[in-house]
């Protein structure tokens, strides 16, 4: 039996946290309630973000847009500023979960589950975004790339909450693009997912490009090799071909219920070739 | 706690357990029936009900988390009167939309949060709408054109 507290400040949060050493924070609850149930042993205190106006609004900054984290998937898709912005990460969203769970799960707790199959993360990645710590001692930034340490283990401390995800504005990509491969179409957990950023000069040769594989390994697995093996050439079927082999090599995937290593390498392949609209 | 929201229009208030599940304090402290758990992990719909405009998950909220909040659920759709049925309700019962039925108050209400925000949705905006209700028996087609036929009838046509 836990106390659900339900905090309308940061301050109140801080004290809250203080008062009740054994908590645990949520949002929306799409995981936490899940693990719960599923036998995960309860904290005596269940402090729920989901009332906090800091935490819920998305705003441009000068070079950024950051992201409260608890926002919901929902809010980010209705969003101009991130449609214009970052297409990759609407994207992505849409495939979030069903219409319920977008309308009630949070940005920032999708990162801090830190699934390997975890669908913000992919194209968070690619986009370079920070996450913003805070607790009542203050505020910290890391790269959300150095922020993620494995399968639901994460550099939050004792007494942190993620409060911002901080996204920059540049550089500008033309092409953003996301795909992911499930079970079904909705509530599907992805197989292998691909969030991928890139431009193409006046030849159409690619003159930058970045690449981030979801549920491929315990984290995002992003691959630099392949990335300069596209440079300075055309997205032909032929160059892709040859990227998705060198990819084949490099991977070492998970294995789990949804699917095996091998299939996984074949689709994460398979999911590369498809940058040339021609092949999806 | 003393918990105090609007549930189907009327302001209520009643002592609980913070962390009560609001399926549980629907079905078995308030008798509200109408919503169902089929899953209890946020995967079906079945216990879809509305907070403050929203489709939600009864089974992935607790009772501490309704506090101040408006709450729709299947059996304030038809309004304040139990026996008057709601258009989508008379369009699920004309289009044969509903077999065993388990899946029906989730569908209707996520309809219903749909058609208040897209008075007239394509098939596949639809399809995208309900994508989080899971329906057994029908196939969904059937929902499909009943909800169409919900948005097709004119406001207080039979």
């Amino acid at each position: 039996m836990s106390k659900v507290l339900i905090p309308r400040s940061l301050e109140q949060l801080w004290q809250l946290q203080a008062e009740n050493k054994d908590n645990a924070v949520f949002a929306g609850g799409t995981d936490l309630l899940v693990k719960i149930r599923a036998g995960k042993p309860a904290p005596k205190a269940l402090i729920c973000l989901d009332r906090l106006d800091e935490l819920k609004t998305i705003t441009e900054l000068p070079y950024e847009i950051a992201l409260g984290a608890a926002v919901t998937p929902a809010q980010v898709l209705a969003s101009p500023l991130i449609k214009n912005h970052f297409p990759v990460l609407n994207e992505a969203l849409r495939h979030l979960g069903s219409p319920h769970i977008r309308n009630m799960g949070s940005l920032g707790g999708n990162i801090m589950t830190a699934s390997p199959a975890g669908d913000s993360l992919p194209p968070l990645y690619v986009l370079q975004a920070a996450v913003e710590l805070q607790s009542a001692a203050g505020t910290r930034k890391l790269q959300l790339k150095d922020f993620i340490r494995g399968p639901g283990q994460t550099q939050i401390l004792q007494g942190e909450i993620l409060s911002r995800i901080i996204i920059p504005k540049e550089p500008v990509f033309s092409h953003h693009f996301f795909e992911k491969v499930g079970l079904r179409q909705a509530l599907a957990i992805a197989v292998v997912s691909l969030a991928a950023l890139y431009n193409l000069d006046s030849k159409q040769t690619v003159s930058a490009i970045r690449l981030a594989w979801g549920s491929l390994g315990p984290t995002v697995v992003v691959q630099p090799e392949v990335e300069q093996f596209l440079l300075g050439k055309p997205l032909t079927t032929t160059r892709l071909t040859a990227a998705a082999d060198l990819l084949k090599q490099r991977i070492e995937p998970i294995s789990d219920i949804r699917a095996g290593a091998d299939y996984r390498r074949r689709v994460a392949g398979n999911l590369l070739k498809r940058l040339n609209p021609n092949e999806r | 706690m003393l918990l105090q929201f609007n549930l189907n229009g009327k302001d209520i208030e009643l002592e609980t357990r913070s962390d009560r599940r609001v399926i549980d304090l629907l079905r078995e402290d308030l008798n509200l029936t109408g919503s169902k758990e089929a899953c209890g992990a946020g995967e079906c719909g079945a216990c879809t009900i509305i907070v403050n405009g929203t489709t939600r998950l009864a089974c992935l909220m607790l009772a501490a988390q309704l506090e101040g909040c408006r709450v729709l659920t299947i059996e304030g759709l038809g309004g304040p009167d139990a026996n008057q049925l709601h258009p989508l309700q008379k369009a699920f019962i004309e289009g044969g939309a509903v077999q065993c039925g388990f899946c029906t108050p989730g569908m209707l209400l996520t309809a219903n949060a749909l058609l208040q925000k897209n008075p007239a949705p394509s098939a596949s905006q639809i399809r995208e709408a309900i994508s989080g209700n899971l329906c057994r028996c029908t196939g969904y087609q059937k929902i499909i054109e009943s909800i169409q036929l919900a948005a097709n009838a004119k406001p207080g046509e039979e």
